[in-house]
């Protein structure tokens, strides 16, 4: 009889660090989901940014070009493609913003000072919401390959958590520009 | 936004993790933010309008020193009923890896949680351990934020993943504005922080004292802070004990004044500094620093070109520097115009605002921070009351 109790006990015991570790994983699953809406968000909105600059008129033809182009491939690629296209649109930021005599021209326009901090917060957001995404990756990663979890396929069919890997330096005059521009 | 924000040490106590939430809330509650700080404090302390008390902090020795920390049934009960309360839409927890309120937040809530993390610790075999126990409430964190690029090595090694950098606040114009004080200026050297923290470095600049005094016979050293003054001068030779002032403890006001008053302002702490914000407020005021060559500090100024740095605990090349410093006027002129421009980025509007950033962040298309149901075995069984 006491060998039953003993072993209902341990069920119990199980059965609660399953369910537990099963909500765990729930949960980082849906941190998953907020933190990749909001790299969605992010990297839209530099492609927005950038592609209003590219068809404002205020750069030259070609830096227009060149930036149009890249946001314009950002916005419309594939999941597949995407690390590739938005890693094509910081280099692109990157070189047409090479210089500060740039951001400078681009600030005179009407409207400019505005486009120009809307890029600046845009280029500075993009790694943060990556990082953050990044992190909530490793961390459901670490639970999910856990012996317990893979033995009692805890995690369900939730896809495995890929990370998001992209170039996403911004251009140094920007970030420069706005701890010297208060 | 409903922000909550959680401070892991005393409020009663001074210290730099206070002192920033304490700028951060006053910061957020400018812009038009609802604030509410959850902070250990003893009951009859007078609190500000906007913090919370989780109950009484008790000392225990923990990491190797003396900590006030808050844990146990009342204060996760008054966690609780705190977020409860506020209904936030965000909680920023500072520190989340201390055993104090921060983790009991980090425990008792769901929903979008930020952390900051203050501390860089050399890898210890006490994280090693503690790990198992940290994880499942530190994975809840959907957003960190290390103060320097030294923290965020200490806590990539020790918790793994990553964070953003996001400088500790200056006010940049309170120091900017101060009014320098004519008693404290001409030839001085000056110096903050604890006498009797060996790691703020007093000793280093006392031995390097006698050397600066045969060059420079008129410069005289302003310490401020609270030690034991009589002990601080004790390997100065008698003739060369006129030339030190101690000032006691000052407030923020003569803080200010004194840091836009003095030729060079010394920073030789030893270690155990992860960001540094002394050395902001020095060059938010203009002054010269001179500090010694710790990670957080090189970093803070600009690696050594918005500050000149010494080799850590070297006496010699303190006093080489100062002495340098002290008939350069010239190079002190530059320091402290290149200062006054790095320090921008550490201004609250800055910080601020990269703050307010990552809140929105973690906050769009979220649901608001509630008590998690899931964080206790009666909760699971459905036994837990109000």
């Amino acid at each position: 009889m006491t060998t039953f109790i003993w072993i209902a006990a341990a069920l119990v015991v199980i059965g609660v660090y399953l369910s537990w570790t099963a909500g765990r994983l729930d949960r980082l699953h849906s941190r998953i989901d907020a933190a990749k809406a909001a790299l969605d968000a992010q990297l839209l909105r530099r492609a927005s940014v950038a592609q209003e600059l590219g068809t404002s008129g205020v750069l030259d033809p070609a830096a227009s070009i060149v930036l149009y182009q890249a946001a314009h491939a950002a916005r419309q690629a594939e999941e597949e493609q995407r690390e590739v296209a938005e890693s094509e649109l910081s280099q692109a930021l990157r070189a047409v913003f090479a210089e500060s005599a740039q951001v400078e021209a681009v600030q005179e326009a009407p409207g400019g000072e505005e486009s120009v901090r809307e890029l600046t917060e845009a280029v500075r957001r993009v790694p943060m919401a990556r990082r953050f995404h990044n992190d909530s990756v490793r961390a459901a990663r670490a639970v999910r390959e856990h012996r317990v979890v893979r033995w009692f396929r805890l995690a369900g069919h939730a896809p495995f958590p890929l990370a998001f890997e992209m170039d996403d330096e911004p251009p140094p005059v920007l970030t420069e520009h706005t701890h010297a521009g208060h | 936004m409903r922000i909550g924000i959680v401070c892991p040490y005393s409020w009663d106590v001074p210290g730099g993790v206070q002192f920033h939430i304490r700028d951060l809330a006053e910061h957020l509650i400018r812009l038009g933010h609802e604030v509410s700080v959850l902070a250990p404090a003893d009951d009859e302390t007078p609190l500000p309008p906007y913090v919370v008390s989780a109950g009484r902090a008790v000392p225990v020795p923990y990491n190797g020193s003396v900590a006030r920390l808050n844990f146990g049934f009342l204060s996760a009960a008054r966690v609780r009923r705190w977020l409860h309360d506020g209904a936030f839409d965000v909680i920023h927890i500072h520190e989340p890896g201390t055993p104090s309120v921060g983790l009991l937040a980090c425990w008792a809530a769901q929903g979008p949680i930020v952390a900051t993390f203050h501390t860089s610790n050399p890898r210890s075999r006490f994280m090693i351990a503690a790990y198992p126990i940290l994880q499942p409430a530190l994975e809840k964190i959907s957003a960190r934020i290390a103060v320097s690029e030294y923290a965020r090595r200490t806590l990539v090694e020790h918790l793994g993943g990553d964070a953003v950098v996001i400088p500790n606040g200056v006010d940049v114009g309170f120091f900017a504005d101060a009014e320098p004080k004519a008693e404290w200026q001409g030839s001085t050297i000056g110096f903050i922080g604890r006498i009797d923290e060996p790691r703020k470095g007093l000793p280093v600049l006392m031995r390097a004292l006698p050397k600066i005094l045969a060059e420079c016979p008129e410069a005289r050293l302003l310490v401020a802070g609270r030690g034991d003054e009589e002990e601080a001068v004790a390997s100065l030779p008698e003739e060369m004990r006129g030339r030190v002032e101690f000032l006691g403890m000052v407030s923020d006001e003569d803080k200010a004044r004194l840091l836009r008053s003095v030729d060079v302002y010394v920073a030789p702490n030893t270690g155990g500094e992860s960001f540094g914000i002394i050395l902001v407020e020095a060059m938010s005021a203009g002054a010269p620093v001179l500090a010694s060559d710790l990670d957080a500090f090189v970093q803070v100024l600009d690696q050594g070109t918005a500050g000149e740095l010494f080799a850590n605990e070297d006496a010699d090349a303190l006093a080489a520097a100062a002495i340098r410093l002290l008939g350069d006027p010239k190079r002190r002129t530059e320091l402290s115009e290149h200062g006054s421009r790095h320090v921008r980025r550490f201004d609250w509007s800055t910080v601020g605002a990269e703050i307010l950033a990552v809140y929105e962040m973690v906050t769009a298309g979220a649901a608001s921070v509630a008590a998690d149901e899931r964080a206790g075995l009666r909760a699971r069984f459905g036994l837990a009351r109000d």
